[in-house]
């Protein structure tokens, strides 16, 4: 499917940017365009033919698009989706609404809690129910589906979402509504909960559901347009989308089930790193992901980035957890937080400080901008504290002043906590990189990993900056810095495979362990999954991995784990209950006696095999005087000391150095402090790693 | 100038203390069997100096259980001191005076060694669905029928489980296995959190707390009083009536405000009751300055320094403060209320601050079935089969905020959440036919409160059940404020009209459905003054007709 001489594009349409990459023999080359609003098909169609252009490439020479898009996160934001209806159970109209009734803030009375995408007035009850285990207890009333149809028109419905009760047990009511709807209103877009998430859990799937369906008509009229964009360009190639999960999709799965491409641009950048630690030969990694907003972490084991099934659409107050809409679609497990290089800091009135998650945005900007932002930021903290320069910000057109970011923080921050500038943007950079390593922390806690044994994949913007010390909080001691991280998303969608998963829930104590039960589910899945990426990708290998899900009996929670892609014979039993209770001890301290555990799921992912993309090119060494020193700031000695810098390019030279120190990057730097060394490796990656110091810790 | 190094370091322990009590409550969340944790997060989660003094609490969770765990870890020390403590042990307790009100809350707090020598404690206090007894309900009438207690004990001693206490503690549940199991977890959240302190405190040179606690304390206590001192000093008087059980209760209260505290005194409330609804002081005092904090101050962390300000005063053997053994089970009805009366107080001092009265109590509804409750002795008199008790959580209408509307639906001031109803209908044999808004029960306002649910239910093959009543505001409404109108009172009843008592356990025969209808929150501000764009969307809505009644005004 991909090989060396493969023409093939990348694009991410991003909220401000369109990311292309586009590799061909000898390389990627790589556009950037702004997006062009309610019709991004036009920057794409403008900047393929573009590259197609300036790289005499014809366009039938292309094999495959690869696309992601913010459009149907930012439709749900914007709240600017269809006129969508929610038909349901009589009884359960306001599911949406209510959420878990609870407050995301314990003690802020003012709290506001997100709209549901679907007004009250146009959530429909309908007779019908279903029991837990799936019998009918009230058959679906017809004459009122038949009258609700009737309402629908009158209100100009474009979308419906139809979401019963217990519908992912038995789905006959939903797909009844759908044939009747269907005849009744041929143009109107029907998504069932039984297809689009079908999980226990009403709120959860009802929501889903709805999201769904309220950008399902945007998505299907923007694909076509794009598809047919494509076409006048002279393109044959297929157009894949890359999904939230990091697997690719033909455009009628992007189209049915639009909801699973909102996270597809952070999951592009979970793909590239997962990809650079393949060709690397890293085995475990903490991606780290830091750009003006927020910064996002990501475990990657063998080069995949891990799943979730969850995710939360559109907080209300930035990134707080139970501000927003629940989506379950397989994600990347991503956790993203506010603290980026825009953040702004501020003291409360206990004399605390806080990095974020408030962010001064490119506009008005860091208070160095002098754009009359005025407010300290992490960027100004970096720039005090001698780690950007001025001329770093060249590129943007910005002129930076120094100045404007000194009274910054001295006013806003140094004073308060009765420190001297230099100090206030030591407090800012120790306060943020802690939030984002205590935010590493919980994350590996939650999923029982231990962070010290990872090597840690750093990209966007400010990430360089301060990858090392977030290392070194989590005690980890190789730190990769790729090439190519400005454009990682898009090029990470050319990394990605054809994906496709299926999760199946089932009740089997393991007392009562039934080989031929798992053999069977799992052969049936397999068979489902592989035809999906056997459709998206003809002629590849089919890798596939496996899980099963098991608890304790009466808790909450399961631990998903990882199992071997072979037949389970009777006696494997005892292995499951052996890995369950490693896993169980290794994230929660301690096993529980006399408590059956049982199995409530199981998993599987395939996913076609391909080659990496070529490494790029090493840089041919840069032997221009560069400036070899630069004032850092240390705060153990209170002073600025100096410090060797480089540039990337001379590092690619075969130079290595012990820290502390900087390299200087394209617009950005790389930190490498004390006790780290720093050298170019394979692919032009700069590779940083922690001396063994006696007594460290 | 101050040293750098200090101040950043003190900055980044405290932002990293919060997020490992943060990390604590979800997993407890995670790993417990009792579902109203592990689906409602019914717990609390805090860390403790070497004193006992709170330093950090967990956002997930409950008010009424932070802040009677903040008073629970210095009471069990006096029990068992500190130098009788080692590494590896961990103290157990559900005694209703020391920790969280009633023998359902239990509380484990483990002290942390480091080099031998002990800095802190984390404890969590997490609700059991069982714990003995008749079952969680008001119709005790002393503790003794209210389940097994467990006096301030080790539970774990030098690593070693205690098997005298698992074996007694088994010996009285109705649920031996899942109760042992969730014990065992919340002492394995503790010393999760445990081992992530130390390094924490190894990664910052740090020894122990002792300086970092002084400091934490002593500013959020500084910034606390400076909140307290932007209030004219002075006054106020509120009381509300309450249904409770059989006779109405009233709750007063007098705030004063004066040199930078503020005080609460609950002298004039109605005296203790002969059934379980009776507070202990803990609870009182934890959810009255949980009412306070939310107003004065609410972005302070809540800690040892933030609380101290906040004085609570109730009476010995007025229902707020009941001494041994009087039943103290269903405490959280009257408890819910509290934050609703320090409001109210608030409201006359800074009205510009204060959202009008809501539903306040949670409406859980607690049923059991099974061959106990129907007689039915088909196998051979098992007791346990078809055996079920469910309990899920639902709430009505907050009050109006003075600058938006209330909440509908959703809970204030506990901090519990909803569990699906598809979960709930796995768990046990019932069928929920509806949940949704109640029209008309919000009261008019500016700012209209919120509303309450309708909520309908059978048990699924027409078998009678048991319904643990502990639902209020059925005869004395939420109050509108500055003329805004009151919410809905609440009623429930039978499908077949027969009406139910709020309170006390009630047999329901078969093929009945049970009705239940949650109060709304009241109105802030005339409803003259209502934007008529937000009336016609609630008319639009269907949650306002015609049909609304038009209820008193509030004050």
């Amino acid at each position: 499917m991909m090989s060396d001489t493969a023409v093939r594009i990348g694009i991410d349409v991003g909220g401000t940017f369109t990311d292309f990459a586009l590799t061909m023999p000898g390389g990627i080359k790589s556009l950037k365009l702004p997006t062009t609003g309610d019709n991004p098909e036009k920057a794409i169609l403008d900047g393929v033919g573009r590259l197609l252009a300036e790289n005499s490439i014809a366009p039938d020479q292309v094999e495959s698009i690869v696309h992601g898009t913010t459009l149907a996160t930012n439709a749900i934001i914007a709240r600017a989706g269809a006129r969508t209806a929610l038909l349901t159970t009589a009884g359960f109209r306001d599911v949406l609404a209510l959420g878990d009734e609870s407050r995301f803030d314990q003690y802020d009375v003012n709290i506001v809690k997100p709209e549901p995408l679907v007004p009250r007035w146009w959530r429909f009850g309908i007779e019908e129910r279903m029991s837990a285990r799936g019998d009918v207890l009230l058959p679906l009333n017809e004459e009122a589906l038949e009258q609700i149809a009737v309402q629908f028109v009158g209100e100009k419905i474009e979308s419906v979402a139809v979401c019963f009760l217990h519908a992912h047990v038995n789905a006959a009511h939903e797909n009844w509504a759908r044939e009747r709807l269907k005849k009744l209103l041929p143009s109107l877009s029907i998504c069932l909960s039984s297809e689009v998430s079908p999980e226990i859990g009403e709120y959860a799937r009802f929501s889903t559901t709805a999201a769904n369906a309220y950008v399902q008509p945007i998505m299907a009229a923007y694909l076509n347009r794009l598809e047919t964009g494509v076409r006048a360009l002279g393109l044959t190639a297929p157009i894949f989308m890359f999904l939230s999960n990091g697997g690719l999709c033909k455009l009628d799965t992007a189209i049915a089930f639009p909801i699973r491409l909102v996270e597809s641009g952070p999951a592009g950048g979970a793909v590239f790193a997962g990809d650079i630690a393949r060709d690397l030969g890293e085995e475990e990694i903490l991606a780290f992901d830091m750009g003006g907003t927020t910064a996002k972490v990501c475990l990657i084991d063998q080069g995949v980035p891990r799943r979730s099934d969850s995710f939360e659409m559109a907080r209300e107050h930035m990134h707080r957890q139970g501000s927003g809409l629940p989506a379950r679609i397989p994600v990347i497990d991503l956790v993203e937080i506010g603290s980026g290089g825009g953040s702004i800091a501020h003291i409360d009135s206990m004399s605390r400080l806080h990095v974020g998650p408030e962010s001064a945005g490119a506009t008005p900007g860091p208070a160095c901008y002098a754009r009359g932002g005025g407010q300290a930021t992490v960027t100004d903290a970096d720039l005090l504290l001698g780690r950007l320069a001025p001329e770093d910000f060249l590129g943007s057109g910005i002129a930076i002043s120094k100045e404007q970011a000194r009274r910054a923080i001295g006013e806003q921050i140094g004073d308060k906590l009765g420190l001297e500038d230099v100090a206030g943007a030591m407090a800012i950079s120790e306060i943020v990189e802690e939030q984002m390593a205590a935010a590493a922390r919980e994350h590996a806690r939650e999923k029982g990993v231990d962070l010290r044994q990872r090597t840690m994949i750093a990209f966007g913007g400010s990430a360089p900056l301060h990858a090392a010390n977030v290392a070194a909080k989590l005690n980890i001691e190789k730190i990769i810095i790729p090439e190519a991280a400005g454009i990682g998303s898009a090029v990470g969608f050319l990394q990605s495979h054809a994906v496709f998963e299926i999760s199946r829930s089932i009740k089997m104590p393991l007392a009562e362990f039934d080989a031929a039960l798992f053999n069977r589910e799992f052969a049936q899945i397999s068979a489902e999954a592989r035809s999906v990426v056997t459709a998206a990708a003809p002629d590849a290998e089919i890798e596939e991995s496996r899980s099963v899900s098991m608890r304790y009996r009466g808790q909450g929670h399961s631990l998903t784990i990882a199992i071997d892609a072979r037949a389970i014979k009777p006696e494997d039993g005892a292995l499951f209950l052996d890995l369950f209770l490693k896993n169980y001890t290794a994230v929660y301290t301690r096993p529980l006696e006399g408590i059956a555990v049982e199995c409530v799921g199981l998993g599987l992912r395939a996913s076609s095999v391909g080659d990496a993309l070529p490494a790029k090119n090493i840089l041919a060494a840069d032997t221009r005087e560069l400036p070899v020193k630069a004032a850092l700031f240390d705060l153990n000695a209170g002073k600025f000391v100096e410090v060797p810098m480089l540039s990337r390019q001379r590092m690619a030279g075969g130079q290595s150095f012990a820290g502390p120190g900087l390299i200087k990057d394209d617009g950005t730097t790389i930190c490498v402090p004390e006790n780290y060394t720093a050298h170019c490796g394979k692919g032009g990656h700069i590779i940083m790693t922690r001396q063994t110091v006696a007594g460290g810790g | 100038m101050a040293d750098p190094a200090e101040v950043i370091r003190f900055q980044v322990i405290w932002s990293n203390l919060i997020s490992i009590v943060e990390e604590q409550a979800r997993t407890l969340m995670r790993t417990a069997f009792s579902p109203v944790v592990r689906d409602s997060s019914d717990l609390s989660a805090a860390l403790f100096d070497s004193q006992g003094r709170m330093l950090a609490q967990a956002q997930t969770g409950t008010p009424g259980h932070v802040n009677s765990t903040a008073a629970a870890v210095p009471l069990m020390l006096e029990e068992i001191p500190v130098d009788q403590l080692s590494p590896g042990d961990h103290l157990i307790t559900n005694d209703p005076w020391l920790a969280s009100g009633h023998l359902h809350d239990i509380t484990i707090a483990s002290p942390v060694f480091r080099e031998g020598v002990l800095i802190g404690f984390f404890a969590c206090t997490c609700h059991q669905l069982d714990i003995g007894g008749r079952g969680q309900g008001p119709d005790a009438a002393s503790v003794f029928e209210e389940g097994l207690a467990i006096p301030v004990l080790k539970l774990v001693e030098s690593g070693r489980v205690n098997d005298v206490l698992m074996k007694i503690i088994r010996a009285n549940v109705r649920t031996p296995k899942e109760v042992e199991a969730d014990i065992l977890s919340y002492v394995a959240a503790n010393e999760a959190s445990t081992d992530t302190l130390l390094a924490a405190l190894d990664k910052l040179g740090l020894t122990g707390l002792v300086q970092i606690g002084d400091e934490i304390i002593a500013r959020s206590q500084a910034s606390m009083v400076e909140e307290i001192r932007k209030l004219p000093e002075g006054t106020a008087r509120n009381s509300i009536t309450l249904d409770c059980y059989g006779t109405p209760v009233d709750i007063v209260c007098e705030l004063e405000i004066s040199d930078g505290e503020l005080r609460l005194d609950f002298t004039g409330s109605s005296t203790a009751s002969t059934r379980g609804v009776n507070l202990v002081y803990n609870y009182t005092n934890a959810y009255a300055s949980f009412g306070a904090r939310c107003i004065v101050g609410p972005q302070i962390p809540n800690n040892a320094g933030s609380l101290a300000p906040i004085k609570v005063h109730a009476p010995v053997g007025s229902i707020l403060n009941v001494e041994r053994p009087w039943p103290v089970c269903a405490r959280h009805i009257i408890g819910q209320f509290l934050p609703e009366v320090v409001m109210g107080c608030l409201a006359q001092i800074v009205p510009e601050r204060v959202p009008a009265e809501g539903a306040a109590c949670l409406w859980g509804i607690q049923l059991r079935g099974g061959p106990e409750i129907d007689g039915n002795f088909q196998d051979g008199g098992n007791w346990a089969k078809d055996r079920y008790e469910v309990l899920f959580f639902n709430a009505g209408g907050t009050g109006a905020r003075p600058h938006r509307d209330g909440l509908s639906g959703t809970a204030f001031p506990s901090g519990v959440r909803a569990m699906p109803i598809e979960v709930v209908e796995n768990n046990a044999p019932i069928v929920v036919w509806k949940k949704e808004f109640r029209p008309n029960s919000a009261g008019r306002g500016h700012y209209r409160g919120g509303f309450g649910q309708s909520i309908e239910l059978s048990t699924i093959e027409g078998r009678p059940c048991g319904l643990f009543a502990m639902f209020d505001r059925t005869t004395v409404a939420a109050r509108g404020r500055e003329g805004g109108g009151n919410g809905a009172v609440g009623n429930l009843y039978l499908k077949s009209g027969k009406p139910l008592e709020p309170k006390g356990f009630q047999l329901v025969g078969p093929n009945d459905r049970l009705c239940f209808e949650l109060p709304g929150g009241g109105g802030f501000g005339p409803a003259e003054d209502r934007d008529p764009a937000e009336m016609d969307a609630d008319r639009r809505a269907g949650l306002v007709t015609d049909k609304q009644p038009d209820r008193d005004k509030g004050d």
